[in-house]
């Protein structure tokens, strides 16, 4: 049998004494109405993320008018947003029609390259908005303001606007995506938290019974990190799937509407597929860190010292995506796909609003890459500084230990 | 490496035939050499013995030449193999501190054992079974270790230590914590492992338990192991002790007997010559000293020890015996 073989052959009978440990407790019952707690944080999180939310969406008006018009309307924008800011939206410019110059402003709602949430063409006295109904409906007013302005310094005559109306619009598909993509990140970042925090004291047992040393003498150490890792993932999906059901059921039996999101770039079952997996590679990486962390420690105590600032941590990790989210193209972005532990955040996000797939194959053998790494670390680590003989050792506390690691 | 390895004892021995080499083998921690260039070769088939004091530096060396810890210098090679973790199969290991999830139950825990070692799980569960009806605990076999005694556990554990059939068995202090009538139980196991081929490798601080057992041994002592090798080429580091009891009090066979010949009650008490008993025998015969009688004492090896490791780890090994494990 081949190393990599055998290494996956222990890791499964660890996996499998682990999870049969987990799910045929008596405990498991409680962790399967844990989510209660969770839900509430999400709610306090959902608020942080509406603000988040503002920033991203940018309403903004395309204006398709003559060059003279289009020089008005955007003075009389920077003059009503000085009166009343954050209420009007933004305004660019997306041609200046010349005299009997036609424009396609549904094309340019398609347009993916400059997305507008509305055209505004005609001229001051008749403008024309072309915009989904209820962006129409909601800027109508905004629009024949910014016109009588645009006419005069002291309107008394606001032009009637006429309304072309198109089902949707490239900036409303983007927004809705941000909002799939938003969601999405909370959902895996709850989850994560929620789950991946319970490897830390997963080691603390088999120190406790002192049969670590049986089964370091049996099989290789990161065949064993690794198959409490998939043993804790696949008490996760049972966890997942029973709320999941659960949830479904409720939604099924007419409980409540749940708001419809938008249909991400990539479609909603490789979208799904892509959620599974970057599920399964945020834990494996927070998990192997946590493992990895939670090894060090001797006792209970020191596990349950370590459980705030590993929160802490996830939070961070996940404001981080979100801060991404909201800076495509960017450093933050690229830094949030690269940096391992926010990467399946980020590239979830990026999954619910670019069609790309390829994208995913590279981040997901990377992240892969990382858990192995940080998998094999962990081992290495945990064998140098834990598996000593003689009890001075085994009371050394964990700081000590990784202080002293770095002697080796 | 191949060829021949050569232990402390200065016995040679071919390394196809060792279950067991190490050279030289290092380990220090946090500055502490805890392990400071031990040299074993364990014949296969044989049992050896650790033998040393509490610290002395034979749960390390074990650690090390199971892969559990890697030396800092120095060579090993276990089965064939200089990773012992790609033979792991092929061993089982009994630890000093001795442990099994308390959730499972006796059958289980065996069979777990067993599928670390490569045996599949309902295989290694079967035999559990049978191993505990085998050994009188098969009405236990579906309860609970945390429901289990202190005894009843260890058996469990040293069942599954056993159960996949291994070539190399290493115990760390197997009879520390047994009474005595599990030690015997042990003994005859670890003897019966060695008739069927099994290579046993054990440690421990009971020089009695060595020198009953083993068919050689290292003794180690800060670290350092200044004897490995047969039992016997151990007691044969002193010279046999010679009692004798004479009908003459005086004669020229008086010159036989070495300078360190003491008299004490009715006996002569000496060291063996160099020479032999057959020199003295001639001198005390031809000098009419009338022997009444005369005996050979070997050393023991408990003398071996004080003698090859000297007296302050001697005095270590006594107190550790002493001590509560």
């Amino acid at each position: 049998m081949s190393g990599f073989a055998e290494k996956l052959r222990a890791a499964m009978v660890i996996a499998r004494r682990d999870f049969v440990a987990v799910v045929f407790s008596k405990t498991f019952i409680f962790f399967l109405i844990g989510p209660v707690f969770p839900v509430l944080v999400g709610g306090l999180a959902g608020s942080i993320g509406g603000k988040v939310q503002q920033n991203v969406e940018r309403p903004t008006i395309g204006l398709a008018m003559s060059a003279d018009d289009s020089r008005a309307m955007l003075g009389a924008r920077t003059e009503l947003q000085g009166r009343v800011p954050g209420m009007i939206p933004e305004i660019v410019v997306l041609r200046e029609i010349a005299p009997g110059e036609t424009f396609d402003a549904r094309a340019a709602l398609a347009d993916g390259d400059r997305p507008v949430s509305a055209v505004l063409g005609g001229t001051l006295e008749k403008p024309l908005l072309t915009a989904p109904g209820e962006r129409a409906r909601q800027w109508v007013g905004v629009v024949s303001n910014l016109a009588a302005r645009a006419r005069s310094a002291t309107p008394t005559d606001y032009p009637a606007v006429a309304v072309e109306e198109v089902t949707t619009s490239v900036a409303k598909v983007k927004t809705g995506q941000i909002y799939t993509a938003q969601a999405a990140q909370v959902m895996l970042f709850l989850l994560t938290m929620l789950l991946a925090g319970m490897v830390l004291s997963n080691l603390v047992e088999e120190k406790g019974n002192k049969i670590i040393e049986v089964l370091a003498a049996a099989i290789p150490m990161d065949a064993m990190f690794m198959g409490k890792l998939f043993a804790m993932l696949a008490v996760s999906l049972v966890g997942i799937a029973v709320w999941g059901g659960v949830g479904g059921a409720i939604v099924l039996a007419g409980a409540r509407n749940l708001p419809t999101m938008s249909v991400p770039a990539v479609g909603w079952p490789l979208f799904l597929t892509l959620a599974f997996l970057y599920f399964a590679m945020a834990y494996l990486l927070m998990g192997s860190l946590f493992l990895s962390i939670g090894g060090m420690a001797t006792t209970v105590r020191e596990v349950q010292t370590l459980s705030m600032p590993v929160s802490m941590f996830q939070l961070m990790v996940f404001f981080f995506a979100s801060f991404a989210l909201t800076s495509p193209g960017t450093w933050i972005d690229w830094a949030s796909i690269i940096f391992p532990v926010s990467s399946p955040y980020a590239m979830l996000a990026r999954a619910a609003q670019y069609p790309d797939v390829w994208p995913h194959v590279v981040a997901l053998g990377w992240q892969v890459l990382w858990v192995i790494v940080i998998v094999r670390a962990g081992a290495q680590l945990f064998r140098r500084t834990v598996m000593k003989s003689g009890p001075s050792t085994a009371k050394r506390s964990i700081w000590s230990r990784l202080r002293r690691a770095k002697a080796y | 490496m191949t060829g021949n390895g050569i232990d402390a004892g200065g016995v040679e021995v071919a390394s196809t035939e060792l279950a067991i080499e190490a050279r030289g083998l290092v380990k220090r921690f946090d500055g502490f050499t805890a392990v400071d260039g031990v040299d074993i070769s364990v014949p296969k088939g044989s049992i050896y013995g650790i033998l040393g004091p509490n610290g002395a530096g034979k749960t390390t060396t074990l650690r090390m030449l199971l892969g559990i810890i890697d030396p800092d210098q120095g060579y090993r090679r276990v089965l064939g193999h200089e990773r012992p973790t790609d033979v792991a199969r092929r061993i089982g290991y009994l630890p000093e501190e001795r442990g099994l999830y308390p959730a499972m139950k006796a059958y289980e825990a065996i069979g777990f054992l067993a599928a670390l070692r490569g045996v599949p799980l309902k295989e290694g569960r079967r035999k559990g079974r049978e191993l505990l009806e085998a050994h009188g605990l098969g009405y236990a076999a579906d309860r609970q270790i945390r429901q289990m005694s202190k005894g009843m556990a260890q058996t469990v554990q040293l069942l599954g230590t056993l159960v996949h059939e291994p070539d190399l068995v290493v115990f760390d202090e197997p009879f520390s914590g047994l009474d005595a009538l599990n030690q015997g139980k042990l003994e005859r196991m670890i003897r019966d492992l060695a008739a069927r081929g099994t290579t046993v490798i054990f440690s421990t601080h009971v020089i009695a338990h060595a020198e009953r057992l083993c068919d050689q041994v290292a003794i180690i002592a800060g670290g350092k192991v200044p004897f490995a090798g047969p039992v016997d080429v151990a007691r044969d580091r002193l010279r046999p002790q010679v009692r004798l009891e004479t009908r003459a009090q005086d004669g020229v066979w008086r010159a036989a007997l070495p300078a360190d010949a003491r008299h004490e009650g009715a006996f002569w008490h000496f060291t063996l010559p160099e020479t032999g008993v057959e020199p003295l025998l001639r001198a005390l015969i031809e000098g009419n000293a009338g022997i009444l009688s005369l005996s050979i004492e070997r050393a023991g090896l408990h003398d071996a020890f004080v003698a090859i490791a000297g007296e302050a780890a001697a005095k270590a090994l006594e107190e550790s015996a002493g001590e509560p494990k």
